[in-house]
Order: structure tokens, then C-alpha cells, then sequence
């Protein structure tokens, strides 16, 4: 009974949020109709993606359009949240976690597309300013250290980041139907952090943001991982219980079924 | 075909989650042991993180020495009474071992510490194993070797609180086999293993127990413990992912059967030189990278505590 009714009121969450986003979108546009010329409209092909028991990652596809020439970049960033960056160092012949540095800003997720190379049309504070690309990103240490050792740990962490396919190694392409029709795609590996991902998406005329959109994209566990995951979050002795009577009945199983083998 | 662990959160590949069960499942099978020591490592290879490894292996654990105790039971081969003694010193081990756990989570040296004491337990049990069964090879070509002392007297013996266990035909302190199921417990939480390839050595040659007796015994107490640990990992660690438990216990399960029939055409002295060689194998190759320079010397966590 209550854990139907979490599922229920998990379901209403996201009805709420994406209903939100749709809302937000919708409003934005007839707002822009009456006053000013909207100038850059863009949407996901899903603001769900749902890791399943069967989830290998997925691919979203983000299209819009424009009033005109100009070019556009697309930045993905998940939920950010602390993460401790640590550096090993030989101590007696083994290696062992030495140093540590904690960045409190980390995007958990980090994707930037553009429609060509991000040098060829917008400077550098304008990146700097709208955190685009991962030199841009701020990721809020907390320690205070000589800026090139900082520098190390920062690039320690992007590099992690990569290696688990969680930060972009190169740009992403937007490729332009025409002059105003544009799309990209987006791909989540199977190892995406969950929760409320931001996908904004930015129209840049003679170096300078022009016109920008936010739209939210939820990453949620549902289903029978989504269940086992809330059980053994909310309720951790109930969940500890469950699995050694799990086990208990599972041994039991066995053993009687092999007796005579 | 890909399945999600909902509490390691990857996706890992259900077949060789399952062959990997499978195959360690034949080996402890064939030479009696829990194969804990082997799956652990193996799942931390395969990119689960060491502290999720070894919640979820305390979990599949529970199940396996279930199934095992059955068949001992059934012969008689279990010492309840000591069992209990034992379990008692175990509960006090496990519950010190999560704690000793979450503190080197804390401090972010988790991982070493679990190389560390797998390098340094498997590593003296291993070459000791080794020692022994080839000693006993050799023995066996030459027959006239002298028969020992029934009982040797060293100072353990002398320790108060002394008690008696009418099935072992013991009259030892009852600090003895409890201080043994301490250090079980210890393991079963910091490495994610059942201890039996320390607890059988140690009952059989601290406590002079028959050797008949002894891995019903210890499986016997491993249930408890185990069970604990899982338990007590997953109220404070939130580390125990029962969909990759599940997964490993029906190749476990599968395996040890035919490990059971495989082990039953060896001999005892050449069953445990081949584990002792698997042992020290283990052992090596992680003491190989403690001391090897990783390719990249900085990590990253994101988990708080």
C-alpha cells in the first residue's frame, strides 16, 4: 500500500515537472509572439529518461529553430553535487590516497554541442560567463591551494569524469537544416547519474548570447531498480532484513533442490 | 544481455555476472572453501566499487554456507554448542569490522585497506597451505613418517573461563573459539568474505577439534555472521545491491555442485596444493597493484560518507 502510493506520487512528480517545463515552454512562446520576436526555440524528443532494469543508455535528440542566421550551442548539465578528488602517493612502497581536494559545484553530468568549433565565433568571457565548455565550468573548490596545483586536481577530476563517459571528450556536432532548423543528439550512458538535468540551449550573434532557453530533463530510476533503490535508501534495515531472508530462503532452495545430486 | 544493479548503479552484463558465480561457485565446491576471497576481487575487476563489492558479497555469502550447512547437518558434522561460542565472539568481530569500515570510508583509504588485508591474509594462509600439502605429498611417498602428539600443551590452553563441548571431546576455554569467531567477523566485513580459509586452519590447529566437525562448524557460525554484516552494511553503508546477490548466488548455486563431484576425484593433499597455489596467485597479483604506479594517480568519489 505505501509503496504504491510512493510510485503514485513519484509519477505525479514528473507529471508536475515536465508539465512545468512544457508550460514554461508554451508561455514563453505566446509571451514572445505579442511582445518581441522570439528568437530561439528549442525542445528534447523526451524529458524522461527512465533507467529500467534493461537500461544500456539512450539517446535524446534536441531540435529547434532560430529567426535567422546565427550560431547555436547546446550545454547538458546535470545535477552538481561535492566530489573529492584524491592523488596517490608512493608511502612505503605502496600506493596510497595522500592529498585530497573537494569541489562543492561538480556537475555529475557535462555535454557541450555546438554547430562549429566554439574559437571561430564567441570570445572568451562570453564562454566564461555562460560556462561553456569544460575550461569554463565552475566547479567551486572548496580548499584554498596554489592555483597549479589546483589546476591538477581540477583536470584530475575532468579527466575521471571522462573516462566514465560522464563529461563530453570533444564538442558535439549541431547540424543545421537550412538556415533556422537545427538538431543534436544527446547520448546518456548507462551509467547516468540520475536526477533534474538543465538543457540550455543558446543563440550567439557577433559574439554575444542573444537569446537563451532552459529546458528541464529528468533522469529517474523506475521501475523494479527504482524499487529496490527507494527500499534500501528509505527503509535500510528493513531492506538489510529482506535481503538476508532473501539469501536464507535462497540457500534453503538450493540445498534441497541438489540433495540428491 | 545487460542488467542494471540499482545500488552499484551500472549496467553490467547478466551472463558474466552469472559465469563468474558459476566458476567460483565450481572452485569453493571442489575444494570446500566459502570462494569469497576470489569473488570479491573479481567483482571490484569488473568495475563494481570495492565497498558495494563487498555488502553484496556478505549477502550471496549468507545463501551459500545455507546450502552448505544443510548437507553437513545431515551427516551430523555440526558442533552447535561451539558454533554458538564462536558466534557470539563474531557478532562483537562484525560489528567492530563495519564500523572499522565506514571509518576508512571516511577517510578515503577503503580500497587500499581492503588490498592490504586480502594481500596480507591471503597471502600467509596461502603460503602456509602450500608448505603444508606439499609436505604432505612428499610425506605420503614416504611412509615412516613419526605420528604427533595427540594434544599440544602452548599457553592458549591455560585461559580461564574453560568449558565443555561433548560433541568436539573439548575441555578449552570458551575465549578461544570466540576470539577466533571475532577475527571471522572481522573479515566477513571488511572484505566481504566468509573467513573459512582462516577459521578451518584455525579450529583445526588452535583448537584441536576433529577435523570432521570442523567446516560444518564454521559454516555453521559463517551463516550468522554474514548475515550480520549484511545486515549492519546495509542500515549504515546502504552498500548491499540484491540484484547483483541474486545473480552471483544462482551461478554459485549451479557451480558448486559440479565442483562438489569435480573435488570428490581429487585427493585431499592435492586439492589443497591446488588452492594453495590459487591463493597465493590471488594474493600476488594484488600485492602487484599496491606497488605498481596506477595509470592515473588521482580518483574521484562522490559519495559523502
Amino acid at each position: 500500500m505505501r509503496r504504491s502510493r510512493k510510485a503514485r506520487s513519484r509519477k505525479a512528480l514528473w507529471a508536475v515537472r515536465i508539465g512545468g517545463g512544457l508550460a514554461g515552454l508554451a508561455g514563453g512562446v505566446t509571451l514572445a509572439a505579442t511582445v518581441w520576436a522570439q528568437q530561439l526555440v528549442a525542445d528534447l524528443s523526451s524529458h524522461l529518461i527512465a533507467i529500467t532494469t534493461g537500461f544500456t543508455g539512450t539517446e535524446v535528440v534536441l531540435f529547434g529553430t532560430t529567426d535567422g542566421a546565427g550560431d547555436v550551442a547546446i550545454v547538458v548539465t546535470g545535477p552538481r553535487g561535492p566530489v573529492t578528488v584524491r592523488r596517490k602517493e608512493r608511502i612505503a612502497g605502496i600506493w596510497l590516497n595522500a592529498r585530497s581536494v573537494r569541489f562543492e559545484q561538480v556537475p555529475s553530468f557535462y555535454m557541450v554541442a555546438t554547430n562549429r568549433p566554439l574559437d571561430q565565433f564567441v570570445t572568451r568571457p562570453v564562454l566564461e560567463r555562460h560556462q561553456i565548455g569544460l575550461p569554463n565550468l565552475q566547479l567551486g573548490p572548496r580548499e584554498q591551494l596554489a592555483p597549479e596545483q589546483l589546476a591538477l586536481f581540477r583536470s584530475a577530476l575532468i579527466r575521471n569524469k571522462q573516462r566514465a563517459g560522464l563529461y563530453g571528450i570533444t564538442l558535439g556536432q549541431v547540424s543545421f537544416l537550412g538556415e533556422r532548423l537545427f538538431r543534436t543528439n544527446i547520448f546518456f550512458p548507462a551509467n547516468v547519474p540520475t536526477g533534474l538535468y538543465n538543457v540550455e540551449a543558446m543563440l550567439i550573434r557577433e559574439g554575444e548570447v542573444v537569446s537563451a532557453q532552459t529546458t528541464p530533463l529528468v533522469v529517474s530510476k523506475v521501475g523494479f531498480s527504482a524499487e529496490v533503490f527507494d527500499f534500501a535508501r528509505n527503509q535500510p534495515v528493513a531492506y538489510g532484513v529482506a535481503a538476508v531472508i532473501g539469501a536464507i530462503a535462497a540457500g534453503w532452495l538450493a540445498g534441497a533442490a541438489f540433495r540428491r545430486v | 544481455m545487460q542488467v542494471y544493479l540499482p545500488i552499484a548503479e551500472m549496467s553490467v552484463n547478466a551472463l558474466l555476472v552469472l559465469g563468474m558465480g558459476g566458476l567460483v561457485g565450481f572452485l569453493s565446491g571442489m575444494f570446500g572453501v566459502g570462494g569469497g576471497f576470489l569473488m570479491t576481487p573479481l567483482l571490484i575487476f569488473i568495475g563494481v566499487p570495492p565497498a558495494v563489492a563487498v555488502g553484496t558479497q556478505a549477502n550471496q555469502l549468507v545463501a551459500a554456507s545455507v546450502s552448505g550447512v544443510l548437507a553437513h547437518w545431515r551427516r551430523g558434522n555440526v558442533d552447535v554448542k561451539l558454533g554458538i561460542v564462536m558466534l557470539l565472539g563474531g557478532m562483537v568481530g562484525t560489528v567492530v569490522g563495519v564500523w572499522i569500515f565506514a571509518l576508512l570510508q571516511r577517510i578515503g583509504q577503503i580500497d587500499v585497506a581492503i588490498t592490504l588485508a586480502y594481500v596480507f591474509f591471503l597471502g600467509t594462509i596461502g603460503a602456509m597451505m602450500l608448505v603444508e600439502s606439499s609436505r604432505a605429498l612428499i610425506r605420503r611417498r614416504a611412509p615412516t613418517a613419526k605420528r604427533g602428539k595427540l594434544h599440544r600443551h602452548i599457553w592458549l590452553h591455560g585461559l580461564p573461563l574453560k568449558m565443555r563441548f561433548q560433541r568436539s571431546k573439548l575441555y578449552i576455554s570458551a575465549l578461544l573459539p570466540a576470539g577466533i569467531g571475532a577475527v571471522g567477523g572481522m573479515l566477513v566485513a571488511i572484505m566481504g568474505i566468509g573467513g573459512g580459509f582462516l577459521l578451518v586452519p584455525a579450529m583445526i590447529y588452535l583448537l584441536n577439534m576433529p577435523t570432521g566437525l570442523v567446516a560444518g562448524t564454521s559454516l555453521f557460525q559463517i551463516i550468522f555472521t554474514t548475515a550480520m554484516a549484511t545486515l549492519l552494511q546495509a542500515a549504515t553503508n546502504q552498500t548491499v545491491d540484491a540484484m547483483l546477490a541474486l545473480l552471483l548466488l544462482v551461478g554459485g548455486v549451479v557451480g558448486a555442485q559440479f565442483g562438489t563431484k569435480a573435488g570428490g576425484k581429487l585427493r585431499g593433499e592435492q586439492a589443497r596444493l591446488l588452492l594453495a597455489a590459487l591463493v597465493v596467485a590471488v594474493a600476488l597479483k594484488l600485492a602487484v597493484d599496491l606497488v605498481v604506479e596506477p595509470d592515473d594517480l588521482f580518483t574521484i568519489s562522490t559519495r559523502i560518507s
